[in-house]
């Protein structure tokens, strides 16, 4: 299985990556490198094994339904490149 | 006072008898950082006057009586940790001037240990590498040879620890990121079980296999460390109920009739034979000492690395979509749209490294894709795991090598991604399989040191650390330095 200039330009718009068109060859020698290692994953002896999500099969730890976490917002916002009364800006996106 | 020459365990009783301050401890650390790291590189943020203040308020407890774990301890972290006022990079031009709201559970269980912090550690791009060469903070250069890396993607932690800038420091594994470059470096450093470490606050690049750990110079100061470090955090769901036991105490657990399982698979052709060599010979040294060694089978290493090289980005891909340019880091000049924010942000933001994983991730969990790939990679991560759990029915610990060779030049990989991820093939599947793993200095081949690889049953970290403690009481390895580093700094 490998990755052609298409499929590779619909996989960017999915990671909302910007591609420069010049890279592109290089970076499809790259991918495809890799996926090339994936052929393995084929091999008809994993087909009956349950797929393993968590690494010791454990389930998820519950605690009780309590508010444990405050509104942090000013905080939480400092990090952001833009921010104004509390909202975060971004370009208008209804004309 | 040669400070950087003391153990953990020395500096701790150094403190407690007040032969010295922890002022004077941090400051001495702080000027070989000053002296020595403008070369190595191993630091993208240093704290120079928070450290003297807070060695200050450790040397008032200190003289009240208190007793932290690491009351007046040095250290530093990797930069994924979130710290709150010093900034968190993660090497990553897309959180160059980012600061955390909060504090990571780790950062403040050593916070409320008593421990300094001293800076924050160079690594590879949100842990996507195994050289340090992909940080937007320059590379880093090994200690003990300026012209080769110092492995990653822990690589900053490695190289700061093994120039004694620092006597111990935090690093996180995903595919070998502490155990790679503790190797490279001729340190000793230890990833615990999954979930024995909280993640939280530890930036996220694959959540089903990242841990955090330490890199320090011997077991016995690790075991210090991981022992404040470790325990259940409910604010990481996947961070494991399961007591902590006393790791110190452990130590000194006996080697007799302990059972060392050595995979005939991992010293194939692969493996440089003076590698090979250097492990044998501690394999020697350990039944010496009491251990039995045993053959065992753990097959399919490429299959793991196959399965790892799809998990772990389309892991990457789903938690690194949060970078949008919008809520954290960096946005770019005059955005068109709301999508041109997003793409250009992102691809401005992010790497060539991590740009190339987030897109082989969204590739492996795209429709008509997601079966073929993320479901068949789930399901050889079964495999691989099962391989562990049969080969620890003949034996009590897994011992191997870390890498297939020493540290390589800096540059020799970077033109070719998937023979760099070759790096990781005896570290990746311990990770599949969510086991504890260890790397102890066993020698050098060439002038760079040489690492071992201890890997246990979850939640052994005890018993490793006793392992490698026993060797390191039998051996020097461990307190060798690189010549440049030795000399006090004045």
């Amino acid at each position: 299985m490998s990755l052609n200039a298409t499929q590779l330009k619909h996989v960017a718009h999915l990671s909302r990556i910007a591609l420069d068109e010049a890279k592109i060859p290089a970076l499809l020698n790259d991918l495809n490198a890799i996926l090339a290692f994936a052929g393995q994953l084929q091999d008809p002896k994993l087909d009956a094994l349950t797929p393993m999500a968590h690494p010791l099969d454990q389930s998820q730890f519950l605690r009780a339904d309590k508010v444990t976490e405050e509104n942090n917002r000013t905080a939480l916002q400092r990090g952001a490149p833009a921010v104004e009364r509390g909202l975060f800006l971004v370009p208008k996106v209804i004309e | 006072m040669s400070y950087h020459l003391k153990t953990l365990t020395q500096l701790r009783a150094g403190l407690a008898s007040r032969a010295f301050s922890a002022r004077e401890l941090t400051a001495s650390f702080l000027n070989r950082m000053a002296v020595h790291d403008g070369a190595l590189n191993s630091f993208i943020t240093q704290t120079p006057e928070q450290a003297l203040a807070a060695a200050d308020f450790a040397d008032q407890r200190l003289a009240a009586g208190e007793t932290g774990a690491l009351l007046g301890i040095p250290y530093a972290h990797k930069d994924i940790f979130c710290t709150a006022g010093v900034r968190t990079t993660c090497a990553s031009k897309m959180l160059s001037h980012w600061t955390a709201p909060y504090d990571a559970t780790v950062h403040q269980k050593l916070n409320a240990a008593g421990a300094i912090l001293l800076g924050k550690t160079n690594m590879d791009e949100f842990a996507m590498g195994s050289s340090n060469e992909n940080s937007a903070f320059g590379v880093v250069k090994n200690p003990w040879d300026h012209a080769a890396v110092p492995g990653g993607s822990s690589g900053g932690s490695a190289a700061a620890v093994a120039a004694r800038l620092v006597p111990i420091a935090t690093g996180t594994d995903t595919g070998g990121s502490i155990r790679q470059p503790a190797a490279y470096c001729g340190i000793t450093g230890i990833k615990p079980t999954y979930g024995r470490v909280s993640r939280f606050g530890m930036i996220a690049y694959a959540s089903s296999l990242d841990q955090g750990g330490v890199l320090g110079v011997s077991a016995a100061d690790c075991a210090v460390m991981l022992q404040v470090m470790a325990g259940h955090d409910a604010r990481d769901s996947t961070s494991a109920p399961v007591p902590v036991p006393d790791y110190v105490a452990q130590l000194n657990q006996p080697m007799a009739g302990l059972r060392i399982g050595v995979p005939r698979q991992w010293f194939t052709e692969g493996l440089a034979v003076s590698v090979a060599t250097r492990i044998d010979d501690a394999l020697l040294e350990l039944e010496a000492l009491g251990a039995t060694r045993v053959e065992i089978d753990l097959p399919d290493a490429e299959l793991a690395l196959a399965a790892y090289y799809l998990i772990a980005p389309a892991e990457a891909s789903s938690n690194l979509s949060r970078f949008d340019g919008v809520r954290f880091g960096h946005r770019c000049d005059n955005p068109r749209d709301l999508n041109d924010l997003y793409e250009r942000s992102r691809s401005e933001g992010f790497g060539a490294e991590v740009q190339r994983r987030i897109l082989i991730g969204t590739y492996a969990l795209s429709a008509g894709y997601y079966d073929a790939f993320y479901v068949r990679a789930q399901r050889a991560r079964r495999q691989i795991s099962a391989h562990f759990a049969r080969a620890f029915e003949s034996c009590d610990v897994i011992a191997g090598p870390v890498a297939p060779t020493v540290a390589f030049d800096l540059g020799a990989h970077s033109a070719d991604p998937a023979t760099m991820y070759l790096e990781d093939i005896y570290t990746i599947p311990v990770n599949l399989a969510g086991l504890p793993g260890m790397s102890i200095p066993v020698g050098f081949a060439g002038g760079r040191p040489v690492g071992m690889q201890l890997i246990g049953p979850a939640f052994t970290e005890g018993r490793l650390l006793a392992v490698a403690h026993h060797y390191q009481q039998h051996t020097d390895w461990h307190q060798q330095m690189p010549a440049a580093y030795r000399e006090d700094v004045v």
